[in-house]
């Protein structure tokens, strides 16, 4: 079987507007007669259900959080890129998009990065537009700073903040379109399953999280915007109700799931201290500008406080091994560089799994005050969880589970294989390759839902005029009695483990195996004792109370079961990959000096997975790689 | 570390709540006030008792779900979030209240978690600006002064909580309202919908059943995104003026 990504042909700064020129559009009195389903509020999902809806269509979007302002979008801090240029610094469409794909190690589409960094620059106006208070300067116009991965300053931002405040302003043209009636909205609502007919996506089933009410919701069009499923790990930066249920069960029901084994480790978390800990939190990768990592040269000096370790005993190893780019080399560089020190016994901190983040320099070349308004936010943040002042102590930092780039296959539209069913956002799997590089969530999220998706959707719509399906034909019947079934049968086990039991010896074994390094024999003993785990789940899982109401351990249980079954999946992946690329690195393959040994012989390609039952082997469908206009080099930074 | 619980349990809506005593033992001081509570959790489940619901997903202080009123005081002795509170600041030994966040218009849902969605239908009341997608012009051909766009980001910090109702004695959202209405109509982008942002917005607040504002401050005193009440004071201006152009007849 072969994927039909449905690039446009021509030249590639071309492409987009040709699909433009050519893009089937559908005519006010119409766009009213369709409905479309939205699963997700975040930057993608708001964004696209608040278009769409401006545009003419019935929109209906469901999120799992109390309010569509939730979502997790909310807690990106950095910023956002765009190819303005506004710094004269040299930046252009065409080194964003160079960036982009090079820092995805060569394992994204051309057509696709390229037309994310083309509408990069209207995602500003947009949101300047709605209100969002980027940073500014005395002059008035908008400020930028740098980000990892790019050696021009073309990220946009409001404090640490810029998340939040983007997925504000999409929330809020959302709130504008509900005022309308143009949204219906359903918050505390989860998705849990993909109702398909004939082939084509056409509705889904949900759990109302507050009556326990399962139903279905038909549509013309299924749009997931669900976020990724860092959360497999236990231990990440996601909100704890991240999940990858929604994109998961619409795999069960035949979507392709592209590359899962491709997941970001960022470099600049605050270090695990304790096995109760729930999650890891971020601090931003923006640190990084003024930030020096370093640890000591000997393993003596670890458990020295770190101002009795002169200069000459430290080692800024980002700086040593990559000195063009530095503090700022990409992330999965920066991650695995921390991991390789660690690993060498010059760790700091409890267990010697942590490096310093050092701002001493840029306090003395700036002052206090121009750090404190740059990134006083994180610097309390850091205070508030680990008691410690990093305007005098060096920060220590650690990698964590951060973001993923794998997810449901799509074509150039933004649809699966499974007509009908587009994924936007972190969801899908199409932009950032193999690594993202900072501030690109952002882009992709608002490219896909404000400025790519209104224009797509027809070229699927315009095919189902007059084919509207009926609420209740069977299939949506058969739908919502399995997911009464499955949650019947979680609630009924009624064993000894909690459900979070399950969850953390899932995530420590994909950590250990399926993390930051990989290798074949790690990898097969996951998928063993993953089967294993699954199978106790079912037999030893205790969930208590009922299903008919607010029910927590519910919720948690039902994500849990999906984790375990995707988790053999992103082994099974990492398995088949043999090769290292961006956050994919095989400790089999590697060059001499430690660096990623990529494969574009045998691995240049999109990694496809096709469902075929819980406990048989998936089968891969691979989608070619072709590169017409840029050449794959070895991605260097130093 | 090791803690009397007594804790708010209530079945639904339509129940009756009441305080039950649980014990917190073993706390690590690191422990978040959250992972305190998953601490007890696992502790419930494992002796058959349903765990304690409470609402909360980023546990790192943004995204506004976590809504836990300790010892009286949303979000309790921290300058932030209930999730950015963190064990080391209580006593050892030492009895902690936990209870919703309380406010007429937040019905309780389940144990600790309750309805905000009012806060939601005052934005869209008006707290946007009607901008299409697509029809922006270049970010730059406005420019906005850095102290007016500082301004209007101390406004927009606002997470949406809701623990400025659930502080106030009036159960007032007005820190809530003010932030969302000076943050747009600071701005220039926002002015073309002054009047008629800061009208809707306080008449849907009024009809959520919030109380108005009487300067107790226990608003700003508890925001965890330290939103000053002082755009109180601007968004009564703004009301002012925007009423009584809308009683002499100039609203736009």
């Amino acid at each position: 079987m072969t994927l039909d990504s449905k690039i446009p042909a021509g030249p590639l700064e071309k492409k987009w507007t040709t699909f433009k020129n050519n893009a089937k559009i559908i005519s006010p009195a119409n766009k009213r007669k369709f409905e479309i389903i939205v699963v997700g509020s975040g930057l993608a999902g708001a964004s696209a259900a608040a278009t769409l809806s401006e545009l003419g269509f019935r929109v209906k979007c469901f999120c799992y959080q109390d309010s569509p302002r939730r979502a997790h979008s909310i807690a990106a801090q950095g910023g956002i890129n765009a190819a303005k240029n506004y710094q004269n610094d040299g930046d252009s469409v065409y080194r964003l998009f160079y960036d982009t794909i090079k820092g995805g190690d060569f394992r994204a589409r051309e057509a696709n990065v390229y037309r994310l960094a083309e509408v990069s620059a209207s995602i500003i106006d947009q949101c300047v537009a709605q209100g969002v208070p980027f940073a500014r300067e005395y002059g008035g116009l908008l400020a930028n700073r740098s980000f990892g991965g790019a050696q021009v300053s073309r990220t946009f931002y409001a404090r640490g903040q810029t998340g939040q405040q983007l997925l504000l302003g999409a929330y809020q043209a959302l709130c504008k379109q509900i005022s309308t009636g143009g949204v219906q909205m359903f918050p505390r609502t989860e998705m849990l399953d993909l109702v398909v007919v004939d082939g084509h996506a056409k509705g889904i089933v949900v759990r109302d999280l507050v009556s326990g009410k399962i139903s279905a919701h038909a549509a013309d069009a299924v749009l997931l915007c669900t976020g990724g499923y860092g959360n497999v790990f236990y231990l990440s930066t996601n909100a704890k109700g991240c999940n990858v249920t929604a994109t998961y069960r619409a795999y069960k029901r035949g979507a392709f799931f592209a590359n899962p084994c491709f997941t970001q480790i960022h470099p600049t978390c605050i270090p695990v201290s304790g096995d109760y800990q729930s999650k890891l939190t971020l601090m931003s990768e923006s640190l990084r500008n003024d930030g020096r990592v370093w640890v000591p040269k000997r393993k003596e000096d670890c458990s020295k406080h770190p101002s009795q370790i002169p200069e000459e005993d430290r080692d800024y190893y980002l700086e040593r091994k990559y000195p063009s780019y530095g503090n700022l080399a990409p992330r999965d560089i920066s991650s695995r560089a921390a991991k390789e020190v660690c690993d060498e016994g010059r760790g700091v901190g409890p267990g010697g799994l942590g490096v310093y983040l050092d701002f001493s320099d840029a306090i003395k070349r700036l002052g206090r005050k121009v750090i404190e308004e740059r990134y006083g936010n994180l610097f309390e943040m850091y205070e508030n969880i680990t008691g410690e002042n990093a305007y005098e102590v060096p920060m220590r930092i650690y990698p964590a589970v951060h973001y993923t780039m794998g997810g449901l296959w799509v074509d150039y539209c933004l649809m699966s294989n499974l007509p009908g069913l587009h994924v936007l956002g972190e969801a899908n799997f199409s932009d950032h390759g193999a690594n993202r590089l900072g501030a690109s969530a952002l882009m992709q999220g608002l490219a896909d839902g404000y400025f790519i998706i209104p224009y797509t959707i027809g070229e699927y719509l315009t095919t189902q005029f007059g084919k509207k399906v009926d609420p209740n034909h069977p299939a949506f019947q058969e739908a919502v009695q399995s997911i009464e079934k499955f949650t019947n049968r979680l609630l009924s086990v009624n064993g000894s483990r909690s459900v979070d039991s399950f969850h953390r010896e899932l995530g420590l074994l994909m950590w250990n195996n399926c993390g930051m390094a990989r290798n074949r024999k790690g990898l097969e003993e996951a998928i063993e004792k993953i089967q294993k785990l699954r199978d106790e789940f079912w037999k030893n899982v205790r969930v208590l109370g009922q299903g008919d109401c607010m029910n927590q351990s519910l919720e948690k249980a039902g994500r849990v079961a999906d984790f375990l079954e995707f988790a053999e999946l992103m082994c099974r992946d990492a398995l088949m990959r043999e090769e290292s690329c961006g956050g994919h690195f095989r400790t089999e393959y590697q060059t001499p000096d430690g660096e990623a040994l990529r494969n574009d012989e045998e691995f240049s390609f999109v990694a496809c997975w096709k469902f075929e039952g819980v406990n048989k082997d998936p089968t891969l469908i691979k989608e070619p790689l072709n590169y017409e206009f840029i050449k794959p080099t070895t991605r260097s930074y130093k | 570390m090791n803690f009397h619980l007594k804790v708010w349990r209530q079945k639904d809506a339509n129940s009756p709540g009441r305080l039950e005593d649980y014990e917190a033992r073993n706390i690590p001081p690191d422990a978040s006030f959250l992972e305190m509570l998953d601490i007890v959790n696992e502790d419930l489940i494992s002796k058959g008792i349903e765990p304690i619901v409470f609402d909360h997903d980023c546990r790192e202080g943004i995204c506004g779900m976590c809504s836990l009123t300790i010892n009286g005081i949303p979000h309790g002795p921290s300058t932030g979030t209930t999730c950015q509170l963190y064990m080391r600041k209580f006593e050892d030994g030492s009895t902690i209240y936990i209870e919703p966040f309380r406010a007429g218009p937040f019905p309780v849902i389940r144990d600790l978690s309750v309805n905000r969605s009012a806060l939601d239908r005052i934005i869209q009341a008006g707290g946007f600006i009607s901008e299409r997608t697509g029809s922006a012009p270049d970010a730059n051909s406005i420019p906005i002064p850095k102290t007016i766009a500082d301004e209007a980001m101390d406004a927009a910090a606002c997470i949406g909580c809701g623990a400025c109702a659930a502080a106030c004695p009036n159960s007032s959202a007005m820190l809530f309202v003010a932030a969302k209405v000076s943050h747009l109509n600071l701005l220039p982008q926002g002015k073309p919908e002054k009047d008629r942002r800061v009208l809707s917005m306080v008449e849907q607040m009024d009809k959520e059943g919030f109380g108005g504002c009487s300067n107790f401050y226990q608003c700003e005193a508890v925001c965890p995104a330290h939103i000053p009440a002082s755009f109180i004071a601007k968004m009564n201006r703004d009301y002012l003026v925007a009423s009584i152009k809308r009683t002499v007849g100039v609203m736009p």
